[in-house]
């Protein structure tokens, strides 16, 4: 018998093949993958700064008063919640990887085991929003950023008011002590009717690196003032060595931040406690000028591409005598594997403006779930992340500064620091200055994003009042509606 | 022929009253049709006259969305810019990718791997090539400048300039799909007969006068579809703008779809989002109707 393949049965055994490699295919995708390695160790140096973009606040640090935990002696029990499992969303930030780092820890002290899961800062934000809104929320805890979702959680009543805990002897450990938290860390948690939505982990103040040896190499000073920062640019500026004045923020959005931080100087809020804008103020135009003036006349070519990581390199690589920013960097500029600058970096506390000196801040913290069913062991973890040894933890990483007046003198974590002694000045110095830069209203996003559009328009040259007067027109509407 | 039409009406009644029982094979296809696609967007034209803001109560205001759109110089911006992107995105890869598959079209050695290569940008991640390209604008450390120093060509701002971003963005894309262009019109070459050819040759007919009349209205209709795949593509590019520039500098390249996707997803704003769904769908499909009527009036079969 002739074994030559007839057409059908050629045809046949093809599809079986073909049919075989198909599903071949399709169960390899389907495969699980393999669990992406939960955040790796955070290596000392932290990649990257956390409060990337910023945003707002008005109400300087209000004075919280909190029944203090009272007497320790009541059975306070870490294990209290035993066999329980809560699901914890952090971002994918220093301080996220810190706790995901040391999570064995947490589920050996308490028995509760947690699913944590980090997910990039936006997409994080746009996941908490939607399912707030659904009125259920597949996570029990929260990491959040008070200068950007204060006003949205606190107006929706999302995080749980942690009043009860906090005054329920056996629901705070002993040695935790609320009150060692700052004033600024307990008013950016606290809602003006006296809720107390979050626990304060982590506070960025504004500084002003500055290039050293730049300014020796010219016999400049440290910028004290505004003017100072001015000139200093002007003095330091030169293209032709590859070599400019001053970097920040130039991208739509993120200079809001900048400019917000700035306009503390002028001592006025942008948006004032009864929401008043004060956008077209003649400070604000002011203020506008000076960033219009940095950003236009010294800063690299293309800055209004920039947010914190063009003008990080910038800095890193030696090309930038002054980078206005959070205070968060230093452990990057400190790795000689990234920067060109160890060593020669100056902290300086965020100088005088023509009215005041202030060092704008923003914060993160975190809180729990509002439609949570396990809201103990949620609170437990809440405990836990804004423990003293936690936050030291952070603070040892160079993270920036933290809600924890103890860290700073914590001996520890003084000496596994990994930037230098004189940041850690410059951050107890601006915490005494501390004010918040951005409105806490419900759309921040938009507000930093419309005079984010007109902040850049600036820097290819358009009249600062008339962008602020077209900023404002526009904004204003998204503001009333939001609070109607 | 009298029995045989008698013998179909007697057949056609019976599949008629058959109907009924039919039309249940029908139902699983029509429910997910319904499902997927009726409902999401009879839901999104509901959003579109609400206003709802995700963490506020959602309110009925009618056409007042589509009305402030009409006037929202920001969004208006935005139609003529997708429209640019678009464009570019579309004619260098329908030029490159004809030329590169005349190329591909002849016989040298290791053509086969040669297309293999040349194909690989078309598999990779959008997502990813992004970022790599990110990495490679970068003004300070960005391979580029680096690239363009060595043969003394001074630096560029790439996407960091308002005047650049958008046709920098379009390079990334032409990167990216003019392979896909390529196998298209490949595909085409490769069905075309060779007799007008050998009769061109002894005509005295050039390359050029070859290409001309004989294979560029041959490829005509390969080329339409690559047009119609490509223009759809680029309209609604989003990972590689996003990724790249977020829409910036200001707002020099936010796109309709950047633009829908920061009020959806970053302010918020369902209702509002959910009216530039609805213009920038009828936008495409206008777009879609002309390109068919276009490749219909081109069919050189007709």
């Amino acid at each position: 018998m002739s074994k030559k393949l007839t057409r059908r049965e050629f045809l046949k055994r093809s599809a079986i093949l073909g049919t075989g490699v198909a599903s071949a295919a399709i169960l390899n995708a389907c495969a699980p993958t393999p669990e992406p390695t939960k955040a790796p160790a955070p290596t000392a140096v932290p990649p990257a700064p956390t409060t990337a973009p910023a945003a707002p606040t008005t109400a300087p640090a209000a004075p919280v008063t909190v029944a203090p935990t009272a007497a320790p002696k009541a059975a306070f029990d870490w294990k209290r919640f035993k066999g329980e499992k809560i699901e914890a969303l952090l971002i994918k930030n220093t301080q996220g990887d810190i706790m995901v780092k040391h999570l064995k820890e947490f589920e050996e002290l308490t028995g509760i085991t947690v699913g944590a899961d980090q997910p990039a800062e936006q997409q994080q934000r746009q996941k908490l929003a939607v399912e707030f809104a659904s009125g259920q929320t597949s996570f029990d805890v929260v990491y959040y950023s008070f200068h950007v979702q204060k006003r949205l959680f606190g107006k929706n009543k999302w995080v749980a008011d942690v009043r009860d805990y906090l005054n329920d002897p056996t629901m705070v450990a002993p040695d935790w002590d609320w009150n060692d938290f700052s004033a600024a860390g307990k008013a950016w948690s606290t809602e003006p009717d006296g809720r107390i939505d979050a626990v304060s982990n982590k506070i960025d103040y504004c500084i002003v690196y500055c290039n050293k040896e730049l300014f020796a190499a010219k016999n400049v000073p440290l910028p004290k003032t505004y003017d100072d920062i001015v000139s200093a640019a002007q003095k330091l500026h030169d293209p032709s060595k590859n070599i400019y004045g001053f970097v920040g923020r130039g991208l739509k959005n993120a200079n809001t931040m900048l400019w917000c931080w700035m306009l503390l100087g002028w001592d006025i809020d942008v948006i004032d406690s009864k929401l008043n804008l004060n956008t077209t103020s003649p400070e604000a135009i002011e203020c506008a000028k000076m960033y219009q003036n940095l950003m236009k006349n010294y800063a690299p070519p293309g800055v209004g591409g920039f947010n914190w990581n063009e003008s990080q390199s910038a800095f890193a690589l030696g090309q930038a005598a002054m980078w206005m920013d959070g205070v968060g960097f230093a452990a990057p500029l400190e790795d000689p594997k990234s920067s060109k600058v160890v060593g020669k970096v100056a902290y300086v506390v965020m100088p005088k403006g023509p009215k005041a000196q202030w060092a704008g801040m923003t914060g993160d913290g975190m809180g729990v779930s509002a439609f949570s069913k396990k809201k103990g062991p949620a609170w437990y973890f809440c405990m836990w992340a804004a423990s003293k040894a936690m936050l030291a933890r952070s603070f040892a990483a160079g993270s920036g500064a933290q809600s924890r007046n103890s860290v700073y003198t914590d001996p520890d974590a003084l000496k596994s620091l990994v930037v230098p002694k004189e940041w850690v000045d410059t951050v107890v110095a601006s915490g005494k200055i501390g004010r918040a830069a951005l409105p806490i209203i419900v759309p921040v996003t938009e507000f930093r994003d419309i005079f984010g559009v007109a902040l850049n328009n600036m820097i290819g040259g358009a009249d600062a009042a008339t962008e602020l007067k077209k900023a404002t027109d526009e904004f204003k509407p998204i503001l009333a509606k939001s609070e109607a | 022929m009298e029995i045989t039409s008698r013998a179909l009406v007697a057949q056609r009644k019976k599949a008629y009253s058959r109907r009924g029982v039919y039309l249940w094979f029908i139902a699983p296809a029509v429910a997910v049709i319904f499902a997927v696609i009726v409902f999401p967007w009879i839901f999104t034209l509901w959003m579109s006259v609400n206003d709802w803001r995700i963490g506020s109560e959602i309110k009925f205001i009618g056409l007042e969305n589509f009305a402030t759109l009409a006037t929202n110089t920001r969004f208006l911006s935005t139609i003529p810019r997708t429209l640019y992107f678009t464009v570019l995105a579309v004619i260098l890869p329908v030029i490159l990718g004809v030329f590169a598959a005349e190329v591909f079209h002849q016989n040298f050695p290791l053509r086969g791997l040669l297309r293999g290569i040349y194909v690989a940008p078309m598999m990779a991640t959008p997502v990813a090539i992004a970022l790599v390209f990110t990495m490679m604008f970068h003004p300070q450390v960005g391979v580029l400048n680096f690239l363009l120093s060595l043969v003394g060509i001074p630096k560029q701002l790439w996407v960091y300039s308002a005047d650049t971003v958008i046709p920098t963005l379009a390079l990334v894309e032409v990167w990216q799909w003019t392979p896909l262009v390529m196998l298209i019109v490949l595909g085409g070459l490769a069905s075309l007969p060779t007799e007008p050819y050998e009769s061109a040759v002894i005509d005295g007919a050039n390359q050029w006068q070859m290409f001309r009349y004989i294979t560029f209205p041959l490829i005509l209709p390969f080329l339409m579809i690559a047009i119609i795949i490509r223009t759809i593509d680029a309209l609604k590019s989003f990972d590689i703008i996003y990724v790249i520039s977020q829409g910036g500098p200001g707002t020099a390249s936010e796109t309709i779809n950047i633009y829908l996707y920061l009020q959806a997803f970053s302010f918020l704003q369902i209702g509002h989002a959910s009216a530039v769904v609805v213009v920038f769908f009828t936008i495409i499909l206008a777009l879609a109707i002309i390109l068919l009527v276009a490749r219909e009036r081109l069919r050189w079969n007709r």
